[in-house]
C-alpha cells in the first residue's frame, strides 16, 4: 500500500520538535484522516482539534506545508507525496499542545461587538437581495484561518487592539443587516483598530468559505469609518454642534 | 475536599452547548438565574452546525393551508404513534414563535418574494414548512444563539467534559469534569442541571455525527438514576456520502430531495416508485433509508454500494445557490460536480430518537433538578424523526428546559457536594494512567463501531442483537483494563476511554430495547418481526439503573385526548 510521510509538530508552549510518521494512503484521504490514523495506530496522545470532519465547524485548522488549511478539506492527493508533508499549529496563536492552539483571544474580541439590535417598530420583511449581501458574511465557520494569516496578528501580535478579519466580517454582517439599528463605527475605529488593516487580502485568500473579506466587508467598513470621522462636511457639522 | 478543585457555583448548570443547551441557557438567564454552560468543544462548534435543511415550523408563509394541527399530525404519523402526543403538540404550537425569535436576534433566513421567511418541502411534511438558509441552517441557528448568549453574559466553560453528575440525596447537586487543555479537574455546584449533549452516532462506523456524539448526557443521567426511553429508535439518514472511504457517512442534506433531487439505482430505475409511490423521494427517512439499503442488498447498488441522487436537471446556478455546501463538499472531497452528474449516497447513522425520559411540559427527568432537551431527550419523535423537526425541537424544548430549571433553582435550597463522590469521580478518571500494560482505547472503539454497524444497524434480528450484547460485555472487560499514554494535557486517548464508557453503556441500552421490541416500527426494523404489532403501538421501552444492573420494562404510551385523536383521523 502506498504511504505518505507526515512531519507533525509535537510539543507545547515550552517548545517541541517535528516527528515523522508513516501513514498508509487511501483513496480520497484528507490530512485529518492521516492525523487520526496516527492517533489510532502510533501515537494515541497526539492532540488535534476537530469536530465535524465535513468543513462545517472550522475546528481543524492547521498549517499544511506552511499553508493555513482546514485539515478535513485538504486532500492528501493534492499534496506532493514524494516529500514529507509538514503539519504545524496555527502560528498566530499560542500553542497548547501539538496542533492545538489557544484561540481564546478571538472569543474575547467577539465580546466587544454589540449584537444585533432591531430598529424600533420594524416590520419583519426583508428583500432577498438585501439578505444575500449579509448571508455571505454569515457563512463564516470561525476557523480563524483569516486571523492566522493577518500580519497585524501573525507578525505584530496585536490581539488586544485589533479585531481581525473574522470580526470585521461579523461586524459587517451586523452593520449591513437590513433591520439593524445600532452604530458600530466608533467601535471599529477605536477598539477594533480597523485602521491597522492595510488591505493585503491575505485573509480573503485563505477563507475556506470563499467570503470576499477584504472587498465586501473590510473596505466598505473602512469607507463608513471615513464617512463618519473624516468627511469634511460631517466634521464641520459636528464642530457647529459642538460635538468635537 | 472540594477545596482542591476549581469549583464554580451556579443556579443552573447546562451541559452541552449546541442549539438546545444555548437556548436553555438564554431562557434561564432571562428568568434571572446564574447560568453556567459547559461545552465539550469550543463554543459554536457543536453538532448543530451540521444541520443543513431547515427548521420545521408551521408559519404558512409559502403554503397558506399549513397550521400546527397538520404539523402535529405529520410528526405523530412520522413517529408511528409512539411519540409523546403532548410534546408533539407543544412542538407544533410553539415552533413558529421560536423561529420569529431567532429572526429578532439577528438570524437571516432565505426570503419569499414578499419578504417573509421562505419555507421548503421536506420528507413527511404535508406542506412546505422548513425555514432555511441555503443548506447551512444549523450554522445560522447556532451562531445566532451563540451571539445572543454571549451578549447576555453566559459563563461558558469551553473544552470541558463532565464525567459524572453529583447527587445530594435524591436531587442533583452538581457535576464533576475536566478541562481538555491541561487535564485539570473541575467541580460545578448547581441547584438544577439541564442535559443537552446530543446523541450517540459515534458508536456506529458509518455516521454523520461528529466526535462529540458519544451519548455522554444519556449515560450521566442514567447513572444518576434517570430513566431512558425508546432507545431502539436510531435514525439512519438515507443519504450519506459513500465514496471515497474517508468521507463515508458525511451527511448529504435532505434538502437535495426537497429541492427536487431524484434517487435511482444502477439500472437507472427511480426505485422509490416501488416503496412509496405517493411521496417518492420525500417519503420519511426510515422508508427511504430501508429502500436504498434494499436496492443495494439485492444487487442494484452503485459501484461503491449506494444509490444515485441526482439534482443536475436543475439549473447549475440554482443548485449552487440553494445547496452551496453540497456543491463544495462533493467537488472537493469526491471530485463530483453535482450540477453535472449524480451523487452516490447511502444510509448513515444520524440521530437518536430515544433518550432521557422527560415530562412534556417541563422537560424534567425522573431525578429532581435534572432536565433534558434536544436529541438527548426522548418522546417528541417517537420511532422516526422528520427532517427539520430537530432544530425546532431544540428551540422549543431547550427554552422549556431552561425555564423550568431556573424556576426549580429559584425554589430550591443550596446543595452540598459530597467529597466521597468527588473522590470516586477523580479516581475513576485517573485509573487508566496507572495501568502500565493493557491496550489503548482506539481498537475497542473500532470494534464497537463494527459491531453496532453490522449487528444493530438498519435491519436487526434476535440472533444478531444477542451477539452484539455478548460483544458489548467483552468490550467492557477490555475497557476496564485500558491504558493511556502520555500526560493529562489535551490527550485524545484519555478522552476516548471516557467516551467509550458512555458509548458502551448506551449501546447496551439500544441493544436491549431493540431485542425487546418484537415488531418493526419507524427506524426499528426487525427481519424476524417485519410487521407492525398493534400491541407494541401502546408501549414505550423504559431503561433504568436498578442498583447497577440495567433494567428494562414497558410502560403504556400516554393516551391522546379525544380531540387530537379525532384530528389524526380527519387528516388521514
Amino acid at each position: 500500500m502506498p504511504e505518505a510521510l507526515l512531519r507533525v509538530f509535537r510539543g507545547n508552549k515550552d517548545g517541541g520538535q517535528s516527528v515523522d510518521y508513516k501513514v498508509p494512503l487511501a483513496p480520497g484521504m484528507v490530512v485529518l484522516d492521516a492525523l487520526h490514523s496516527i492517533q489510532a495506530n502510533q501515537s494515541p496522545d497526539l492532540a488535534v482539534r476537530w469536530n465535524c470532519k465535513a468543513a462545517k465547524c472550522g475546528s481543524c485548522s492547521a498549517e499544511v506545508n506552511g499553508h493555513p488549511r482546514l485539515t478535513c478539506k485538504t486532500r492528501m492527493d493534492s499534496l506532493p507525496l514524494d516529500e514529507p508533508i509538514t503539519v504545524s499549529p496555527l502560528k498566530a496563536f499560542p500553542v497548547i499542545k501539538d496542533l492545538v492552539t489557544d484561540v481564546s483571544s478571538n472569543y474575547q474580541v467577539n465580546k466587544k461587538i454589540p449584537a444585533f439590535q432591531p430598529r424600533k417598530n420594524v416590520e419583519w420583511k426583508m428583500d432577498q437581495r438585501d439578505v444575500d449581501r449579509v448571508q455571505e458574511f454569515r457563512k463564516c465557520i470561525e476557523c480563524f484561518l483569516c486571523q492566522n494569516v493577518c500580519h497585524v496578528l501573525r507578525d505584530h501580535q496585536k490581539h488586544e487592539s485589533f479585531g481581525g478579519p473574522r470580526f470585521f466580517v461579523r461586524t459587517a454582517g451586523l452593520e449591513m443587516h437590513p433591520l439593524d439599528g445600532a452604530n458600530r463605527i466608533p467601535l471599529l475605529k477605536n477598539e477594533l483598530g480597523l485602521g491597522y488593516c492595510n488591505i493585503t487580502k491575505c485573509c480573503t485568500e485563505v477563507c475556506p468559505e470563499e467570503i470576499h473579506i477584504t472587498d465586501n466587508a473590510i473596505i466598505p467598513l473602512k469607507e463608513r469609518v471615513v464617512d463618519e470621522f473624516y468627511d469634511p462636511v460631517t466634521m464641520l457639522f459636528r464642530k457647529l454642534r459642538g460635538a468635537g | 475536599m472540594t477545596a482542591s478543585y476549581e469549583t464554580h457555583e451556579h443556579d443552573v448548570l447546562i451541559i452541552g452547548a449546541g442549539g438546545a443547551g444555548l437556548r436553555a441557557a438564554i431562557e434561564a438567564i432571562a428568568q434571572g438565574a446564574r447560568v453556567g454552560l459547559v461545552c465539550k468543544s469550543l463554543l459554536g462548534k457543536a453538532h448543530t452546525v451540521m444541520a443543513e435543511g431547515g427548521i420545521a415550523a408551521a408559519m404558512a408563509n409559502v403554503d397558506k393551508a399549513d397550521d400546527w394541527r397538520t404539523h402535529f399530525c405529520d410528526t405523530m404519523r412520522g413517529g408511528k404513534f409512539v411519540n409523546n402526543w403532548r410534546m408533539a403538540q407543544l412542538h407544533a404550537l410553539e415552533a413558529p414563535d421560536r423561529v420569529r425569535e431567532l429572526e429578532q436576534w439577528g438570524a437571516l433566513f432565505d426570503r419569499t418574494p414578499t419578504g417573509d421567511i421562505l419555507q421548503r418541502a421536506f420528507g413527511g411534511h404535508t406542506f412546505k414548512r422548513l425555514c432555511h438558509v441555503g443548506d447551512r441552517t444549523g450554522l445560522e441557528l447556532i451562531r445566532t444563539l451563540q451571539d445572543r448568549g454571549v451578549e447576555l453574559g453566559i459563563d461558558v466553560f469551553m473544552e470541558c467534559t463532565v464525567t459524572r453528575l453529583l447527587k445530594d440525596g435524591d436531587r442533583v447537586a452538581g457535576a464533576f469534569g475536566y478541562y481538555r487543555e491541561q487535564g485539570r479537574f473541575v467541580a460545578f455546584k448547581a441547584k438544577s442541571i439541564v442535559i443537552a449533549t446530543g446523541g450517540i452516532g459515534k458508536a456506529w462506523r458509518v455516521t454523520s455525527n461528529s466526535w462529540e456524539y458519544t451519548a455522554d448526557g444519556m449515560a450521566l443521567a442514567y447513572e444518576a438514576g434517570a430513566e431512558l426511553m425508546d432507545m431502539e429508535f436510531v435514525q439512519f439518514h438515507p443519504t450519506g456520502m459513500v465514496w471515497p472511504p474517508g468521507v463515508q457517512g458525511i451527511l448529504v442534506t435532505e434538502a437535495v430531495r426537497g429541492e427536487g433531487g431524484i434517487l435511482r439505482n444502477k439500472l437507472g430505475e427511480r426505485f422509490m416508485e416501488k416503496y412509496d409511490p405517493k411521496k417518492m423521494e420525500l417519503s420519511t427517512r426510515d422508508v427511504v433509508a430501508r429502500s436504498i439499503y434494499t436496492e443495494v442488498r439485492e444487487g442494484r447498488g452503485t459501484e461503491h454500494g449506494g444509490a444515485y441522487l441526482d439534482i443536475s436537471h436543475k439549473p447549475a446556478e440554482y443548485v449552487k445557490k440553494k445547496l452551496p455546501s453540497m456543491y463544495h463538499q462533493f467537488k472537493e472531497l469526491a471530485d463530483v460536480d453535482i450540477t453535472k452528474g449524480p451523487m452516490e449516497v447511502g444510509p448513515t447513522c444520524h440521530y437518536m430518537m430515544g433518550g432521557i425520559r422527560v415530562e412534556a411540559e417541563t422537560a424534567a427527568s425522573t431525578v429532581p433538578g435534572l432536565y433534558a432537551a434536544g436529541e438527548a431527550a426522548a418522546g417528541l419523535h417517537g420511532s422516526n424523526r422528520l427532517g427539520g423537526n430537530s432544530l425546532s425541537d431544540l428551540l422549543v424544548f431547550g427554552r422549556r428546559a431552561g425555564k423550568t430549571a431556573a424556576e426549580f433553582a429559584n425554589r430550591a435550597s443550596a446543595t452540598n457536594l459530597d467529597p466521597a463522590q468527588l473522590e470516586q469521580a477523580e479516581r475513576e478518571m485517573l485509573a487508566p494512567f496507572e495501568r502500565l500494560d493493557g491496550e489503548f482505547p482506539y481498537p475497542i472503539h473500532h470494534d464497537l463501531q463494527e459491531t453496532m454497524q453490522s449487528l444493530v444497524g438498519i435491519f436487526r434480528n434476535e440472533e444478531d442483537v444477542n451477539k452484539a450484547l455478548g460483544k458489548l460485555d467483552e468490550f467492557e472487560s477490555r475497557l476496564a483494563k485500558v491504558r493511556v499514554d502520555g500526560s493529562r494535557m489535551f490527550n485524545p486517548g484519555w478522552h476516548l476511554t471516557r467516551d467509550l464508557k458512555n458509548m458502551l453503556l448506551i449501546s447496551e441500552a439500544v441493544s436491549r430495547c431493540a431485542l425487546a421490541r418484537k415488531e418493526s416500527r419507524g427506524a426499528h426494523s426487525r427481519i424476524d418481526f417485519p410487521n407492525y404489532d398493534p400491541e407494541w403501538e401502546k408501549k414505550n421501552n423504559i431503561i433504568s439503573n436498578d442498583g447497577g444492573t440495567m433494567k428494562l420494562q414497558q410502560r403504556p404510551v400516554p393516551e391522546m385526548p379525544a380531540d387530537l385523536k379525532q384530528l389524526l383521523e380527519e387528516k388521514k
